[in-house]
């Protein structure tokens, strides 16, 4: 085994997101002001920031204003202000206009691409000193014999598919911090094994979760509206099953198109991604796109739990931060901005976090505190019956929805409470399958090129990176008890079951087309898929999503 | 327009490809010269006088040529060029070696792997690995340009040209032969094969590929594979065609029980005609080959292989 | 002995790219861009030269914007021991004019070995190491596979149609590399935060007193043709026939 190298930071943060970046940025303006030194590393999966990043996305810019008050004035990638807001009910051919909830009013948001602004903000780190590494996933959670987080390891490089070392190995680096920042985003890989470790969801509600399936289109100028945004509920999902479209018009012609399943959908013949595909077949969105070019593709889970499902946020060593913790407000139908306020109070509580005599890193127990008297906490309690209410159905959920809203204006006395995604699914036998309709090649398309869309790439005879921790299971459970669920949920058609010569079926995994959404290791319903970091740049290379 | 051609040749035949640049030299100009540099070569001079369109071939018979080093031979041409408005060759590694050092010596633009000619001036070329087509505009004194092969037809026999033999140029003594190791493997090399017939998974197995291999040797056909049957183990990872294998543009490629995903169109979308043969009358390939036939792969293979005999005999 | 290492900056190998709707050119915007992997198997030649001890500094250049710092950090993160940008107001450069550029870096630098990629995965015109040597009065050593220095000479093995070809070249010499000249290796993280620190010299292309007018000029792009759709046979005879008689390449 080769010798890792290891290097020393003061903080280290896991992933170039909005919450990471707001962190590191918030760190180094800080310690500018104190006249400190204080040394900050951002590590990034993939092989940019921003390629692996993926939302709507309407974007509020409170906490860009809090953190870069002239923001305008640097150039951040916000052109296009949101004007015009509707929310659809959408019935197979025709759509309704709701009454627009308070939350989804959007004047002084703007509709952006949130890669762009991690760009940026990458930039506005590196300008400010941070040390930005993409290319680089961590990969390995590393302790110090207090038991504290101590830093992570990055991916090695060059193994081969039976995890040997190949003629161009390049072992992993360990990076040492004071404190380390999770920041991986919804359901992180390492977040994950520090949920275990330090029993962090104990006595909180299951984190719930949605797939964000989103396409950006270049349509007719003459069908492009700037600055409009339209929600829909309903078709093409059943009353049964929480979720719902978005189409935003950005700028240069281009439109985001998306569309979003709870995974706590019940039907294992349901597929998000051919429900995305039907969507865009409705008259008020096939209007809009008709006679344009898809230009991207991409998938990711979301976090949908809300106030109830937040885990102990702090443990020595370390914070977790945005949706790695998951400050989505669903109602709202958007967090970037609680990711970055999360990121920078998680920054304020490590920078104040005294110094121990004896070295021993400590844990900012207060970040919880400090974040509860942000506006961040207040917006996630007022709305967190909303998105559990929706288990009485779409119009059961609405209701509940409005009355939370216009009558309890978010002080119900009471908390819904979640269950976990992954045991949401009924057996096959009692479930109805789907048909759905072929691909039409111009509005619809298949998953394979879609996939091929997302630029995703993952270099030949490496360890698959999507791990079984049964080999048996996928038989025995998922294609016996619910027809192989993961061939449907997943968007990039990594998981098939192929027919063997005379002897059945067997799970092929093609593991190359993962765009790193993570539904697989949320919705499997025996848990048996363990997602961990490719190598380095792995992943889609996102343009703008 | 007075035209040069660099015949690309083996001192004894002219090459396939040079005829096509000479067939391609005349969407530019009337007045067609072929260059035949090399040694002992007279046979290829003779040849290339009697094609079509050929106005004049220019033979420089010298040892210096013998291995037809870019350097030296750059020289001779930069130095006739100068009694031409353009000079034309086949972007094949010959042509890319010589043609662009041509270009340095008159310190003039190039035009690469051209697919189509517009006008005198104006070509289609694809850039991005073929993702993406340009128009090129080429207004140098003296037009240098190489030709895709495959998209020009040879030029036809029927000329009769004089032949001048022209006295060598200097040797700029700057590389010398070493040796050359030329593959000789049975089978064309994937890369560059005019026919590719490969397998998906739909082949079923290993032994399925061998019904392959029997209409291959048919057709003096490379093999190559989807990811898929990469993936099955039916052959290793050096025959996956596509993506993130190779890329392929064959005259005829043949896919033989490959769904067509578009990873695996990628490696080979360039290929003249596609041949899909499939069970799957739905799948992507079957939908978008050229031909299409579908049924059992194990009844279409073994009397494909029958009818190409026969077709020989 | 030292080496040249010009590297461009190109959109991502892993990146689809596609024609602008107005067909003006490519729409490169927010796309990932990378160094030329040809250039990558030239840098890491050169860097393995430079192990071994038979090159003593390795001189990565790029022309282009300011962006181009970023391949030329690459390069250093390699193993480069500096670099010089030759800074242009655009990024699209005939090869013509970059091999100008390049003779006139060459003039200065004094390498005795030029080393880079076949051709750049954008425009895929494969001219610039070929004009260089033409322009240097150099050999060239194109499309390499192998590659050894000894007394004085490069040897070089050249992927030709049907097999491989090796010249000996008297250095100074100019080669260009091929894929299976080598295996890059995967930049270390240590290396990357040291290339930062590394000497990178910007030099506006005016300081260089080079032509750079070409009369090559780009109409437009356009996506490729569209197949013509297909015709389903009903048998192995009528598909021969029409492989033979309608298609003609049988």
């Amino acid at each position: 085994m080769s010798e890792r190298e290891s290097m020393e930071f003061d903080v280290v943060i896991v992933g170039a997101g909005p919450a990471g970046l707001a962190a590191a940025i918030r760190l180094r303006q800080l310690a500018a002001a104190a006249g400190r030194e204080l040394s900050v590393c951002v590590l990034e999966k993939g092989s940019e920031v921003g390629a692996h990043i993926l939302s709507g996305a309407v974007f509020d810019p409170r906490a860009l204003n809090e953190l870069i008050p002239d923001w305008q004035a640097r150039g951040a990638p916000l052109h296009t202000p949101a004007t015009e807001d509707a929310f659809l009910w959408l019935g197979r051919e025709r759509s309704v206009k709701l009454p627009l909830p308070p939350q989804m009013h959007n004047q002084g948001n703007y509709i952006i691409s949130l890669g762009n602004l991690c760009r940026w903000l990458a930039q506005q780190a590196e300008d400010l000193g941070v040390e930005v590494l993409p290319g680089f996933p961590a990969a390995q959670i590393l302790f110090d014999d207090q038991g504290a987080v101590m830093g992570v390891a990055t991916a090695d490089m060059g193994r081969l598919a039976d995890g040997s070392e190949g003629p161009q190995f390049e072992p992993g680096v360990e990076l040492h911090a004071r404190q380390t920042l999770f920041t991986e985003g919804c359901h992180g890989s390492l977040t994950k094994q520090l949920m275990a470790h330090f029993d962090l969801r104990d006595g909180v509600d299951p984190q719930t979760y949605g797939l964000g399936i989103k396409e950006l289109w270049e349509v007719d100028p003459a069908r492009h509206r700037p600055g409009t945004v339209r929600h829909t509920i309903g078709w093409p999902l059943d009353h049964g099953t929480y979720g719902g479209g978005f189409l935003y018009h950005l700028e240069d012609h281009q439109v985001a198109v998306g569309f979003i399943v709870g995974l706590d959908y019940r039907n294992p013949y349901l597929s998000p991604f051919e429900e995305m595909q039907r969507f865009k077949t409705h008259p008020a969105i096939r209007e809009v796109l008709e006679g344009g070019r898809r230009i991207a593709f991409g998938a990711r889970a979301l976090v949908e739990g809300g106030w109830q499902s937040i885990p102990r946020l702090s443990f020595p060593g370390g914070l977790l931060a945005g949706d790695a913790a998951g400050f989505l407000d669903v109602p709202r139908i958007k967090g970037s901005h609680n990711a970055m306020k999360s990121g920078m109070t998680a920054a304020e509580a490590v920078f104040d976090l005294p110094a121990d005599g004896a070295g021993r890193r400590g844990e900012a127990v207060d970040y919880r505190q400090r974040l509860d008297q942000t506006w961040v906490m207040q917006e996630l309690h007022a709305a967190r019956n909303i998105r559990p209410g929706f288990r009485w159905g779409l119009w059961g959920g609405l209701a509940h929805a409005a009355l939370e809203t216009y009558v309890l204006k978010g002080r119900a006395p009471w908390t819904l409470h979640h269950h976990p995604d992954h045991a949401a699914l009924q057996p096959a036998a009692s479930s109805t399958p789907v048909e759905y309709p072929k691909p039409d090649g111009t509005l619809t398309f298949d998953r394979l090129s879609s996939v091929f869309l997302s630029n995703t790439h993952h270099e030949e005879g490496q360890p698959v990176h999507l791990q079984l921790r049964d080999p048996a299971l996928p038989l025995s459970l998922n294609h016996a008890r619910f027809a192989g669920p993961e061939t449907r949920y997943c968007p990039a058609g990594v998981y098939e079951y192929v027919q063997k010569n005379g002897s059945g079926a067997r799970l092929q995994i093609n593991a190359q087309n993962c765009v790193h959404c993570k539904t697989c290791d949320i919705k499997d319903p025996g848990q048996n898929i363990n997602w961990v970091a490719p190598q380095g740049g792995d992943g889609p290379n996102y343009p703008a999503m | 327009m007075t035209v040069l051609v660099v015949a690309e040749h083996d001192h004894k035949i002219l090459s396939d490809a040079g005829r096509r640049a000479v067939a391609a030299a005349t969407a530019l100009g009337e007045d067609i010269r072929v260059l035949v540099a090399g040694h002992h070569c007279r046979a290829v001079a003779e040849a290339a006088a009697r094609l079509q369109g050929v106005t004049q071939v220019l033979l420089c018979d010298d040892p210096l040529y013998e291995h037809q080093l870019a350097e030296p031979l750059a020289v001779l041409i930069a130095a006739l060029a100068a009694d031409h408005q353009a000079v034309v060759a086949a972007a094949t590694s010959h042509g890319k070696d010589v043609m662009p050092r041509v270009a340095g010596l008159l310190d003039v633009g190039q035009v690469s792997d051209i697919t189509a000619i517009e006008s005198p001036t104006v070509f289609q070329r694809p850039i991005y690995a073929g993702n993406v087509m340009a128009r090129v505009c080429c207004e140098e004194r003296i037009r240098v340009l190489t030709i895709r092969t495959t998209a020009f037809a040879p030029a036809a026999e029927g000329g009769q040209a004089e032949i001048t033999t022209i006295a060598a140029g200097p040797d700029p003594g700057v590389s010398r032969f070493v040796e050359d190791a030329m593959t000789r493997s049975e089978r064309p090399e994937l890369g560059a094969a005019r026919v590719v017939i490969s397998g998906g998974r739909g082949v079923g197995s290993a032994e399925g590929f061998g019904l392959l291999e029997a209409v291959a040797d048919e057709l003096g056909a490379a093999i190559g594979a989807s990811r898929a049957a990469v993936d099955a183990g039916f052959v290793p990872n050096d025959y996956q065609v596509g993506q993130t294998g190779k890329i392929v543009a064959p005259e005829l490629y043949i896919a033989v029980g490959i769904s067509g995903a578009i990873q695996h169109w990628a490696g080979m979308k360039d290929s003249k005609v596609v041949v899909a043969i499939n069970k799957d009358e739905e799948c992507p390939m079957v939908q978008t080959a050229d031909y299409a036939l579908v049924g059992d792969l194990l009844e279409i293979l073994p009397s494909l292989r029958d009818g190409l005999r026969q077709m020989k005999a | 002995m030292k080496v040249l290492v010009p590297v461009k900056r190109v959109v991502d190998y892993n990146v689809r790219v596609r024609a602008r709707s107005d067909g003006s050119g490519v729409d490169l915007a927010n796309l990932k861009m990378s160094m030329n992997p040809f250039d990558e198997i030239a840098m890491e030649a050169a860097v393995r030269l430079k192990e071994a001890g038979q090159v003593s500094d390795v001189v990565a250049v790029s022309i282009g914007t300011d962006a181009c710092q970023d391949v030329l950090r690459t390069a250093l993160a390699f193993g480069a021991d500096r670099a010089i940008l030759v800074k242009t107001p655009e990024a699209a450069l005939e090869p013509v004019v970059v091999s100008r550029i390049l003779k006139a870096i060459v003039d200065e630098e004094a390498p005795q070995l030029v080393l880079m990629g076949k051709q750049a995965i954008d425009d895929d015109c494969n001219q610039t190491a070929q004009m260089l040597a033409a322009r240097l009065g150099w050999g060239q050593g194109t499309f390499a596979c192998r590659l050894v220095l000894a007394d004085g000479e490069a040897r070089v093995s050249r992927e030709v149609d049907g097999g491989t070809r090796t010249v000996a070249l008297p250095l100074p010499a100019v080669v260009s590399t091929d894929l299976r000249l080598n295996e890059p290796r995967y930049l270390k993280l240590p290396n990357i935060m040291k290339a930062k620190k590394k000497p990178l010299d910007i030099k506006p292309l005016d300081s260089l007193g080079v032509n750079t007018s070409t009369d090559i000029r780009c109409l437009g792009v356009s996506e490729p043709p569209a197949r013509k759709p297909g015709v389903r046979v009903e048998s192995v005879e009528e598909l021969l026939h029409r492989l033979k008689h309608d298609a003609q390449v049988i």
